[in-house]
């Protein structure tokens, strides 16, 4: 009898055995979907490609915002207080208070400049050495230079204010004001480039949702078949999630490739700019954990880009 | 095994496709459903497929009430019944073998396992040697053959066909009736649609005739029931 064997083997089958043949339906189902895609290499190339550069705007975004943050750190370090001395200082009072400021633990240098070395350097900074000269008197003021060992506007200002009140000391000058304007503007770059990341992230979703809604009309003949035969909604959905997963999964690769040849042609002239400021700032590269992030946003946005066109299509498709 | 209870089908553009229909199919008993084309013989089966519901009526089968069953549950329920299309319904990208096996693999079975049902289903429709070949370089009745293959590999309670012969020549179509009747002498019930009135009539079966939608006649035939003319035994 047909019915009972059939009835049997079923009660048969372990649930061991029900699980593997679960991972080896997915296993075809996604080597499947995988050589479909390899039938139509200049379509799937196409998408591939579109996907990629959607992705590589915002990941060079996410690299530039990385270095310059990382460049304004560099620079913050460079930054400085000035502390002018009265005209009457004493000069072996203003080594001890500088000595003094060196014991804080919210200073990292702290040098004094007498007026004679004041006025030397000015001389041979300014050019107008001979005006010094002309003077009777030394009009440059003495005065110690403060580095503070952690810079934020708030706390460099603070830090600013306490040190006005040191007796020999007649005003103070923070030089941070160019830093905080830096620090906004990278913070509405960052704003503006979190804006564009989701607008991309859209675009990807839309890209592969679009494809995957031709891919679906492309194989409605089949769909009917598989329903007919008992196929559910989510064993048919199966193949179009994987396709969209590799569509993702290809797309982010080849960001990151574009993005490391990006980043090798901007290298050389990069360096030459940044040896002329003298500085040993090395640039970023998008490092392990971004490139494998932006591997795994790359497979999830294709993933959910045809899971949405599979809900929206799919689900239409019935025998009649 | 299915039941029909006062059932009727009007399409949403007013076209009534089946009116009061009752009949019952015993478990592992054989059907034919004949009548005229736009008689009703599609509808009715597609209302077992679940492919369309009722208008009015119910529907049992294997006992449970069609027209209560969840959307979700519809797979697992077409699972249990095979069908065998006039069009044959084959995928044409993929070979014999994996036509046949595609219940199957719907199912989840194991490879293994999967690869001896399908054999077994192909030699039993005489496809066994062709199994790597694509359908579209088959003849019209080996095509057929897979689609019954297929609809049988899963070894259904319920093999519903319609016209499974209408495009095959007279021996060929006996071939297939002749298959038929073996699955049903394993104890599958069997309803098959077809307006070949001489070949029915020769294999006697109970014969269901629709006659615009209504269920006009329902008699058991044998070989002493009332034939039409020149129908050879």
């Amino acid at each position: 009898m047909s019915r009972r064997a059939s009835g049997a083997k079923t009660s048969s089958r372990t649930a061991r055995g029900a699980l593997q043949s679960h991972w080896q339906q997915h296993l075809k189902i996604a080597s499947d979907s995988f050589k479909r895609l390899l039938q139509q290499p200049s379509a799937t190339l196409m998408t591939i490609a579109v996907i990629g550069i959607a992705l590589l705007l915002p990941s060079t975004l996410f690299v530039s915002m990385n270095n310059l943050n990382a460049l304004s750190d560099n620079i913050n370090g460079a930054s400085k207080i000035t502390l002018y001395l009265h005209d009457n200082h004493n000069e072996v009072e203003a080594l001890q208070v500088s000595e003094q400021l060196l014991q804080r633990e919210s200073i990292a240098t702290a040098t004094y400049v007498s007026p004679a070395q004041a006025a030397a350097e000015f001389s041979v900074y300014s050019g107008l050495g001979d005006v010094i000269e002309a003077l009777e008197e030394n009009p440059l003021p003495g005065s110690i230079i403060v580095t503070p060992a952690r810079i934020d506007a708030n706390t460099a200002q603070a830090l600013a204010e306490e040190l006005a009140q040191i007796n020999i000391v007649s005003s103070t000058q923070l030089d941070l004001e160019w830093v905080e304007r830096l620090q906004r503007f990278l913070q509405l770059v960052q704003r503006a480039s979190t804006g564009l990341m989701l607008i991309l992230a859209l675009a990807v979703l839309f890209i592969v949702g679009n494809t995957i809604r031709l891919a679906i009309e492309g194989r409605r003949a089949e769909i009917v078949v598989v329903k007919l035969v008992g196929g559910t909604n989510s064993y048919v959905a199966r193949p179009f999630l994987y396709a969209g997963a590799y569509y993702g999964l290809a797309g982010s690769l080849l960001a990151c490739i574009m993005l490391g040849l990006l980043m090798w042609a901007v290298s050389g002239p990069a360096r030459a700019l940044l040896a002329l400021y003298d500085s040993d700032f090395q640039l970023r590269t998008l490092g392990f954990s971004s490139t494998l992030l932006l591997l795994l946003i790359g497979t999830g946005l294709g993933w959910l880009g045809a899971l949405i066109s599979v809900r929206q299509h799919l689900t239409d498709i019935e025998p009649a | 095994m299915i039941k029909f209870d006062n059932v009727s089908k009007r399409y949403p553009g007013g076209h009534q496709a089946l009116s009061q229909v009752d009949f019952e199919l015993a478990d592992g008993e054989m059907a034919f459903l004949t009548g005229r084309s736009g008689a009703g013989k599609s509808t009715l089966l597609k209302l077992i497929m679940l492919m369309e519901t009722s208008s009015q009526g119910q529907i049992f089968v294997n006992g449970k009430n069609l027209s209560r069953m969840p959307s979700h549950r519809i797979p697992f329920y077409r699972r249990r019944i095979g069908v065998v299309f006039q069009d044959h319904q084959l995928l044409f990208d993929r070979n014999v073998f994996e036509n046949v096996a595609l219940p199957l693999q719907i199912e989840g079975y194991p490879k293994h396992e999967a690869d001896r049902r399908v054999r077994a289903a192909l030699d039993k429709v005489g496809l066994l040697k062709k199994e790597k070949m694509l359908p579209i370089t088959l003849s019209g009745g080996e095509q057929q053959r897979i689609g019954i293959a297929r609809a049988v590999v899963n070894r259904p309670q319920i093999l519903l066909a319609d016209e499974p012969t209408g495009n095959l020549d007279p021996e060929l179509a006996a071939e297939i009736m002749n298959l038929f009747e073996q699955f049903n002498q394993v104890g599958v019930s069997m309803l098959i649609a077809s307006h070949d009135l001489s070949l029915i009539t020769r294999l006697q079966h109970r014969i269901l005739t629709l006659d615009n939608g209504r269920l006009v006649h329902d008699a058991h035939h044998t070989a002493a029931g009332a034939q039409p003319k020149g129908v050879k035994q």
